[in-house]
């Protein structure tokens, strides 16, 4: 998936060929995004008034090395602090939001999360492998806080293009025992002699890999694709609903 | 395998459904498991599970350990379901654990706001589950709901303000569809309460203030504007009498600690243990130990409930080992005084009247210069976990004797969020462990386990340490007996004499109560220590 949005910022023909970065490198730019940036420009770069960091919408860089530059500096006199960044790391927080520009792009807008709502309890059957705080099955990956880390473009992608691989923290687990049985679920944790995985019962469960006759780890995706199932509207409310849905707010307030 | 364990194996299904609180209720029905942070509601550390023995414990060794990815006191005792085991990574990770191999099978992490305030370290003491769900309190005033299966949170409640100096501690204390929790805070001038939230939603469902606003009975215990800054926190897990559908809780000092000029008046309901209506949060009744406190004695302890006979009659009681010093059984239908006896030197009161009530002497009380006083401000026990042996019939207190401090009373001016505590005590004995090395006498003061008979009050025997303790205490129905210290030794007991029957160096403080749960029949003990926590079993054959 990274890979794809990585081609897109290339073809938007964006400031990005002044350097070149890998996919993880432009991962690692998003991880630091998230984790240094987010609480004042938020998940997708718009919510300090004036700048669009995911639309190349900038108020004083003119190219990556200034951006870069200020994200390690900060600005004097205003809310954007200094960082403890290197020129390096800067730069793939820079590839990152180049990145979300061609992301943030759907072939649909204007969903209704509403409606998007129902799809995803109805027609969509979301609920029978994804849980939202709470309520559904625990299959795929927990969606309570999925409008954070996931944008429109890429949930719009995920829900069409469902041949790519499964992000790491979502694979499967699959292991037949000596005497036959077999043991799937999703894999937690693992190391030389066991695997952790949440098994099909909902069960946390260690698997002696000595108890084994043969495992695999399943790096495609599970998740049927909604290509053939879901009108370019109904796409579109869904795409609204997943973006809406925010976690459990750090403030402890109660979202519904 | 053993003729024994075949037979536990094939008794208890490794396997099974959601935590109702039905198990909760019945947790004796299945040793395999802690399903509560003192590892029943009845508050009393004690495990049913006999496979480890006074004869065998020669034979424990290390199964595995979780080093944490923090360098806060490891003070959280771990809940153990179904051979997962759960724990919290201070200040407010949460892990899931294979109890028999120590893999992690997911972290939740919390980064709680920098505003949070606390007294005494980032810590947290546990968690509490009912279904499918863990309940965590956070040390910047939250209470999160977290998925077991998976980590992911479910909801998120403010509780208090962190940045006012509210924060939460202790484990939350599930009873029937409610999460109980109260508020830590004492040295920054709260007001402290007690609230129980509907497990599946967050909502709030009822708060008791554990200090009574005006128009409520107790008011008049405080001088002045004094209730709106005056402490009476809650910092460690209460217990539930289903009978009674009662939850006891024991509550915090009044603030400033040492200077009471501040607050003339009796204190309500700090120091003191409240019975509240599971229900609804309505008091019941109290038992103050510690009137007008002027030393920092938290009554914040495991209040333990036992049924024994009293006195001829079969009597529902309460054991409560005082941070002031005395020990005290209480009737915990009604709250009536049964007995009170000083466990360590105590020289603040002159003894207990007939109705509990200290006797006190105006010389020892806090001055300008400062006042020598036993026990010093972190009390001759505090909050780590008491145990109550139903059956050896001893109660067991971690104790710090001949422990003193020098109190002096300085001014004190509420800020919000800003310590509020009117003095400074100083003592040979650390509040906290501070260095790696101790050269202190015993009559400087030393750690020990002690354990008394409730009934006649008379101490049975003594475990003495070098150093303090700020371990908890568990038992065993094989009559083993579980603690550890400061010195990094945890220790296997003989409960009945004191014996010492097997011992480690862990390395770091052990400043948690330890537990015990199975596995496929196999008994496991396991404890923190500095920043890890250890697993421990009986040698394979």
């Amino acid at each position: 998936m990274i890979r794809l949005f990585f081609c897109l910022a290339l073809a938007a023909g964006c400031l990005f060929a002044q350097h070149s970065f890998t996919p993880i490198d432009v991962e690692d730019g998003g991880r630091l995004y998230r984790a240094n940036c987010t609480i004042c420009h938020g998940a997708e770069g718009n919510e300090v008034a004036g700048i669009d960091l995911g639309h190349n919408k900038f108020r004083r860089a003119k190219d990556d090395d200034d951006i870069a530059a200020i994200i390690r500096t900060g600005i004097p006199g205003t809310a954007m602090p200094p960082n403890n960044f290197s020129d390096f790391q800067s730069l793939t927080i820079v590839a990152y939001l180049r990145s979300i520009a061609a992301a943030t792009a759907t072939t649909t807008s204007g969903g209704d999360a509403g409606r998007g709502k129902a799809i995803y309890d109805g027609k969509g059957a979301c609920a029978s492998c994804h849980r939202i705080r709470g309520a559904g099955a625990r299959t795929g990956p927990d969606l309570s806080d999925i409008g954070n880390s996931r944008l429109a473009g890429e949930l719009e992608r995920a829900l069409i293009d469902t041949a790519a691989e499964a992000p790491e923290q979502n694979r499967h687990f699959r292991g037949v025992t000596k005497d036959g049985a077999t043991v799937t679920g999703t894999l937690l944790n693992e190391d030389k002699y066991s695997v952790q995985i949440l098994d099909s019962k909902d069960r946390l469960v260690s698997v002696q890999r000595a108890s084994l006759r043969e495992s695999s780890i399943i790096e495609k995706a599970l998740m049927p694709s909604y290509k053939d199932k879901l009108n370019a509207k109904e796409l579109a409310d869904i795409v609204s609903y997943l973006v809406s849905l925010k976690g459990v707010s750090l403030k402890g307030v109660e979202l519904q | 395998m053993k003729l024994q364990w075949l037979l536990l194996l094939l008794m208890v299904p490794n396997v099974r459904g959601q935590v109702s609180f039905d198990r909760i209720l019945e947790a004796n029905k299945e040793p395999q498991n802690w399903l509560t942070y003192s590892g029943s509601l009845m508050g009393q550390r004690y495990s049913p599970l006999t496979q480890i023995t006074p004869a065998n414990a020669k034979d424990l060794e290390l199964q595995w350990v979780f080093q944490a990815h923090s360098l806060e006191k490891y003070e959280a005792t771990p809940l153990v379901v179904d051979g997962i085991l759960y724990t919290v990574q201070a200040p407010n990770d949460v892990v899931a654990i294979d109890a028999v191999t120590g893999r992690v099978f997911w972290v939740f992490e919390y980064a709680p706001s920098p505003e949070a305030r606390v007294c005494c370290g980032r810590v947290n003491r546990g968690l509490a589950i009912l279904g499918d769900t863990l309940f965590m309190g956070t040390i910047d005033g939250h209470l999160l709901a977290i998925d077991s299966k998976t980590g992911k949170s479910i909801w998120n409640v403010t509780v208090a303000r962190g940045e006012a100096g509210y924060s939460l501690m202790h484990a939350p204390l599930v009873v029937k569809d409610k999460v109980i929790v109260g508020v830590a805070g004492g040295e920054f001038g709260i007001r402290g309460f007690l609230a129980a939230y509907d497990a599946r939603t967050g909502k709030q469902d009822w708060k008791f203030n554990t200090i009574p606003g005006p128009g409520e009975p107790g008011h008049e215990t405080w001088a002045g504007d004094s209730w709106q800054h005056g402490g009476a926190s809650v910092w460690v897990t209460g217990s539930y009498d289903p009978q009674l559908n009662l939850t006891y809780w024991g509550i915090g000092n009044p603030g400033p600690d040492w200077n009471s000029d501040l607050r003339a008046g009796t204190n309500l309901y700090s120091d003191s243990v409240v019975a509240l209506d599971a229900d609804t949060g309505k008091l019941k009744w109290y038992f103050q130990f510690s009137p007008h406190d002027d030393f920092d004695y938290d009554s914040v302890q495991v209040p333990v409930l036992a049924d024994m006979e009293w006195k001829g009659v079969m009597r529902r009681v309460m054991l409560w080992a005082n941070r002031n010093g005395f020990y005290y059984v209480l009737d915990r239908t009604t709250g009536e005084f049964l007995q009170g006896k000083p466990f360590a030197k105590v020289t603040w009161t002159s003894g207990l009247d007939d109705g509990g009530h200290p006797v006190r002497i105006a010389a020892a009380n806090p001055s300008r210069e400062g006042t020598l006083v036993y026990p010093g401000v972190q009390g001759a026990t505090n909050w780590y976990s008491p145990s109550y042996s139903p059956h050896t019939g001893l109660f067991y207190i971690p104790t710090w004797e001949n422990y003193s401090s020098v109190f002096n009373k300085l001014p004190g001016e509420f800020v919000e969020g800003r310590r509020y505590t009117g003095g400074a005590p100083r003592s040979p004995v650390p509040s906290l462990k501070g260095t790696q090395v101790i050269y202190r006498t015993e009559a400087e003061g030393y750690g020990a386990i002690r354990a008394f008979d409730p009934k006649t009050g008379v101490r049975k025997w003594e475990f003495k340490m070098a150093d303090v303790t700020g371990s908890g205490v568990l038992t065993t129905a094989s009559d083993l007996l579980f603690a550890g210290g400061r010195e990094g030794y945890f220790w296997a007991l003989d409960a009945r004499t004191g014996a010492e029957l097997w011992r480690v160096n862990t390395g770091g403080d052990v400043a948690s109560g330890p537990m015990s749960f199975s596995v496929n029949g196999r008994q496991y003990i396991s404890v923190s220590a500095g920043n890890s926590l250890f697993t421990y079993a009986l040698r394979r054959n």
